[in-house]
């Protein structure tokens, strides 16, 4: 047999590469696997749900009439999306948590805060673009038409303009929900044990990567149709009649 | 503590030599995957059905797939396939060809929806071939169409190559990491390696936006 103790990847002879893809299903590594699962979908849910709320809170100031509003979001949005996602992760793992004190730095779950934080005010910056452009898109006629009809800027938006552009954002907003999934693979270089990180850790101990990184694209492959499907169903749901025919 | 900015000057050899790598990635990349997304575009708006679904299920496929999965995926089938170890630098480029190509490929897709009808008519009406039509019609103005979104797209192309980092593949992210194990100044590091992305990111997408301007 062939020598073991080599990197993965470096590992083939002339013989070739005798695949085993019974590491998938094997104790213990298909529960490592579902481990793995698992903590991406919650690694990309809650990251989600900060996304979304710092996302619309930076978009809806993008919209709003003061130009020193609009500079700041403006601001946000052009720092997270032009730093690479690995670079940022990097800078809130090691950079900042000595700063905030030694009895943070040393934390247990540091890696998984710093991810979930990482990766959802980096999505929000994403977000808060489609937040903007739906509500760009929703025509003016609809904000002069709810001025006149005497309402306050806070009910313009909170009756007219989000209602209306949510509904046109739903598309972008839903790859967006992919992307967040997709890209929670990166906390596994912070030391996040997710999906990808369990797959490759399986790879190190088996030496069969290739078969444990099929699974887990698998899995990511998983996720991204379900949420193609829910988000369809959403939409539908949502579907104002005889309006936005988008699909 | 205090800022040490010294500890960029004097591992700059390093940092500058993983910056090169980070370069050369990206621009093999891009070079490889924009004409491989002309054809998947093409592909996608093909009637033959042979050509069609094999398109369309290879970009939703990879589309579906995080780029550290694709970057590994390739890392670690590349030996099996071809019995050789062919190192990092080839792997990623191949990886990163394989997976910018579909964004690359929906979004000129898009530009060549938007070429009219009526001209793609005249075209063939004055004889000329497919070929002949894709290449002096389809392609000069579905691609001018989308040059913003392909600009877009190549930024993060560039943001992207980072990810090289997780096969060690000494590119800037990865040669800033063996800099800072060494020296231990993390701020001072990675705040230098973000602020070279973001001077190159703001710029390309500063141009991009004027593009888009004009073409409106």
């Amino acid at each position: 047999m062939k020598s073991r103790g080599q990197l993965p990847a470096l590992h083939f002879d002339k013989m070739g590469y005798q695949f085993d893809w019974g590491v998938i299903i094997r104790e213990p590594y298909w529960r490592w696997l579902l481990n793995g699962f698992i903590k991406t979908l919650i690694l990309g849910s809650i990251s989600w749900g900060i996304a979304l709320f710092l996302g619309i809170i930076v978009g809806t100031i993008r919209t709003l009439p003061a130009k020193t509003a609009r500079a700041i979001g403006k601001a946000y949005v052009e720092f997270f999306r032009n730093i690479p996602l690995l670079v940022q992760l990097f800078f809130w793992y090691y950079v900042i948590p000595p700063m905030i004190g030694q009895w943070f730095n040393r934390m247990e779950s540091l890696p998984w805060i710093m991810a979930i934080f990482g990766l959802g005010v980096y999505t929000a910056s994403r977000v808060a673009e489609h937040f903007r452009s739906g509500l760009n898109s929703v025509p003016k006629g609809q904000r002069q038409a709810g001025l006149s009809t005497g309402l306050s800027n806070w009910q313009l938006y909170r009756y007219i303009i989000i209602p209306y552009g949510f509904r046109l954002m739903i598309p972008p907003i839903t790859t967006e929900f992919l992307t967040i999934f997709k890209n929670s693979a990166l906390a596994m270089t912070i030391g996040v044990l997710e999906l990808s990180g369990q797959s490759y850790k399986i790879g190190t101990w088996t030496f069969h990567s290739f078969e444990s990184i099929t699974a887990a694209v698998i899995g990511y492959l998983l996720i991204g149709l379900s949420i193609i499907g829910f988000m369809g169903w959403v939409e539908e749901k949502l579907k104002i009649p005889g309006l936005v025919g988008r699909g | 503590m205090g800022l040490d900015l010294s500890v960029i000057a004097r591992n700059s050899n390093v940092l500058w030599g993983g910056f090169l790598t980070t370069l050369k990635l990206f621009g093999i990349a891009f070079a490889g995957g924009l004409p491989l997304g002309i054809l998947l575009g093409l592909g996608r708006l093909s009637s033959k059905k042979w050509i069609y679904y094999p398109v369309s299920a290879y970009i939703n496929f990879i589309r579906n797939v995080p780029l550290l999965m694709v970057v590994f995926w390739i890392y670690f089938a590349l030996p099996i396939v071809t019995g050789h170890n062919i190192g990092r630098l080839p792997s990623a480029v191949i990886a990163f060809i394989v997976f910018e190509a579909t964004y690359f490929g929906e979004i000129i897709r898009a530009g060549f929806q938007s070429v009219k009808k009526g001209e793609m008519q005249a075209a063939y009406s004055t004889g000329l071939t497919y070929t002949q039509v894709t290449r002096y019609i389809l392609i000069p103005i579905g691609l001018r169409r989308v040059i913003p979104s392909l600009m877009t797209q190549t930024i993060v192309i560039f943001q992207d190559t980072s990810l090289a980092y997780v096969i060690g593949l000494r590119e800037f992210v990865r040669a800033s990491t063996v800099v800072n194990a060494r020296e231990v100044r993390s701020l001072e590091i990675f705040g230098f390696v973000a602020l070279v992305y973001l001077v190159i990111c703001l710029a390309g997408s500063t141009i991009s936006n004027r593009l888009e301007e004009e073409g409106e």
